[in-house]
């Protein structure tokens, strides 16, 4: 396949992903500067509320956490130092696993979140594509009619609540997968079989609830283009022609349906970050939302910025990414 | 309208469904009005007693009702999403037809805003807001920042739809009669998209229950308000499922999710109503 470079699509992609990332972080600059609560006061509140501290020991805390928040100075510099600091990657330290810094925390986490959500997306789609495709395609069939409702009772389920009762059923009826954590805790973490075999088994449960509920939508989306693509006049061409129907769903409508389930992909990725975040929580998966809630109760003030910060640059890069690919899959885009 | 809903009860299945289910919830959150103890007063009943025939959904450890919670619960979340939704729906009826109308610059700059708001992950925002704002946050606040963020996949849809409303020869007829742009926009487009939006403010509702949902049941939003997501927050606090109280989960989950089905399958089934390919499907080959 020859790839030729597209110079206005790519800028325009790459305008995007800037305009992502600076939106993004000026909103959560927004949240954490221009609301009445002040961070600094609240850590303070918190960790002064029992027994009694001097107030000198009081102002010097005060004076160090500012330091530390980036909270010094006026709104413009504060502003300076909070792209500063996204750019180097350099959250400070994280308050509730002192001395570790916010960034080794999220390091530490990010693999889990990404393997789950990458694997669990892809077959998802994969599978919602593929079901939809054949549903659309054979309009007939029983067994597809009944995916069709079985989607569609699930679809419009948030992601908590069939993670919540895939724990009831697993965790409490049915107890026959671990329901909590990424790996069996007391094996050696290494690249060895048992191990290995662990974290698969560990990751079944919130897979299966993110492709529960992320199946649904790609094949609803998916049989509503495959019928609506096959009354168009080549497809009519070709079955009249006596292509083999298997061909005709492969390379006539499968082909052309699949990309606008693409650009698809690239929109609703947020919403399946968010997904995983709470699966991760429900399941104590060890990745970035269980990272966030935990600091959330822990009071954990730059661990909180911090994994919001990295969630919006992690779904924009993998936006851009797939946008990216696309012109790999259609070749017009150029002419758009 | 009226004879449009009626076709739409009679020959459409699944809107007929949606339509019932709905209705279910809708009667249960209204029976909350006739509840005979307030939703946030505890052991007003025998605590921890399973369902029979004197407390029919059982009661919870904090001593209540779970009917009359849940039906309170519903209620609130009900009111939550429809007030997102339509907070949202001003905003995404503005920003759709005025990109769609404008054209060019405009529209690039209002379209590159809005992908940037479809993209952004706004959950771990949320949990920001809430991190930042602890025992100030309220329902009204969660209901006008989530209105505030969660507008753009629907002010696409409109967009669409009002930049072929744009060529028409109404719209030119509008223009040469001397219609400002603000009239040709409320007088002549809105009426067009308003089908689209009456679907997607049912997909918005529930989009805005269901984050509201996980928020709360983080204990993210305010814990004294009871919504479904409180509801189960408590029964987690209490470890309702360890300790085998498994209606004071079971029946609000049931609840909601009935709500989401209902609301889902009124959405899709308006969809295709408004989708004509499909409508002449439906007539037969």
């Amino acid at each position: 396949m020859v790839v030729s470079f597209y110079p206005a699509y790519l800028l325009r992609r790459l305008g995007q992903f800037v305009l992502v990332i600076f939106i993004g972080v000026n909103l959560t600059f927004l949240i954490t500067h221009a609301t009445p609560i002040d961070p600094v006061e609240q850590t303070i509140a918190a960790s002064t509320a029992f027994g009694s501290t001097s107030p000198e020991a009081i102002e010097t805390m005060r004076q160090s956490l500012r330091e530390l928040y980036g909270l010094e100075g006026g709104l413009p510099q504060q502003y300076l130092v909070f792209w500063k600091r996204i750019a180097l990657g350099d959250f400070g330290p994280s308050l509730s696993a002192f001395p570790t810094p916010v960034a080794v925390l999220i390091w530490r986490a990010l693999p889990w979140t990404a393997g789950l959500l990458c694997f669990a997306t892809l077959l998802a789609w994969c599978l919602g594509n593929l079901l939809g495709g054949l549903a659309g395609y054979h309009r007939d069939s029983r067994l597809l009619r009944l995916a069709g409702v079985v989607a569609m009772g699930l679809h419009p389920i948030p992601y908590y609540i069939v993670a919540f009762v895939l724990l009831i059923v697993f965790g409490y009826l049915w107890p026959m997968l671990p329901i909590s954590g990424g790996a069996q805790i007391n094996l050696p973490r290494g690249f060895d079989l048992r191990f290995i075999a662990s974290v698969l088994l560990h990751a079944i449960l919130p897979a299966m609830s993110l492709v529960l509920v992320g199946m649904g939508g790609w094949f609803m989306s998916m049989r509503s283009l495959v019928s609506n693509i096959v009354t168009e006049d080549y497809v009519t061409y070709a079955e009249l022609g006596g292509v083999a129907r298997g061909r005709i769903l492969r390379s006539y409508v499968m082909r052309n349906t699949v990309l606008p389930q693409v650009t698809g992909l690239a929109i609703s990725l947020g919403g399946i970050f968010n997904g995983a975040i709470i699966t991760e929580q429900v399941f104590g998966y060890p990745g970035i939302g269980t990272l966030l809630v935990g600091a959330v109760h822990a009071g954990d003030y730059s661990l909180v910025l911090g994994v919001a910060t990295v969630s919006i640059v992690t779904v924009a890069t993998s936006v851009l990414l797939i946008d990216l690919a696309y012109p790999l899959l259609d070749p017009r885009v150029n002419a758009r | 309208m009226v004879r449009v809903l009626r076709d739409l009860l009679r020959f459409n299945r699944q809107f007929a469904l949606g339509a019932a289910l709905l209705m279910v919830v809708i009667a249960v959150a209204a029976a909350s009005a006739f509840s005979p103890y307030s939703p946030n007063d505890s052991y007003v009943v025998a605590p921890d007693m399973p369902p029979g025939w004197t407390y029919p959904l059982g009661t919870t450890s904090r001593g209540q009702d779970v009917f009359w919670l849940a039906s309170f619960a519903i209620r609130n979340s009900l009111l939550f999403g429809v007030s997102v939704a339509l907070l949202s729906r001003c905003l995404s009826l503005l920003i759709g037809l005025t990109a769609g109308y404008a054209g060019g610059l405009v529209d690039r700059v209002l379209m590159s805003i809005n992908d940037t708001f479809i993209v952004i992950p706004l959950f771990p925002i949320l949990v920001l807001f809430y991190f930042v704002m602890r025992d100030r946050m309220s329902w009204v606040l969660l209901a006008l920042v989530m209105a505030g963020l969660g507008w753009a996949y629907d002010a696409r849809l409109i967009r669409s739809v009002a930049l072929g409303l744009r060529v028409r020869d109404f719209t030119e007829t509008a223009i040469f009669s001397g219609m400002s742009p603000w009239q040709i926009l409320a007088q002549e487009h809105l009426p067009y998209v308003l089908p689209i939006v009456f679907a997607t403010t049912m997909n918005n509702v529930n989009w805005s229950i269901g984050l509201e949902v996980t928020l709360s049941v983080l204990g993210f939003t305010d814990i004294n308000t009871p919504t479904i997501g409180v509801t189960i927050y408590w029964a987690n606090q209490y470890s309702a499922l360890i300790a085998g109280i498994w209606w004071w989960i079971a029946f609000p989950v049931a609840l909601v999710v009935i709500a989401f089905i209902g609301l889902f399958l009124l959405a899709t089934s308006m969809n295709e109503y408004i989708d004509p390919r499909s409508r002449l499907e439906r007539l037969g080959p």
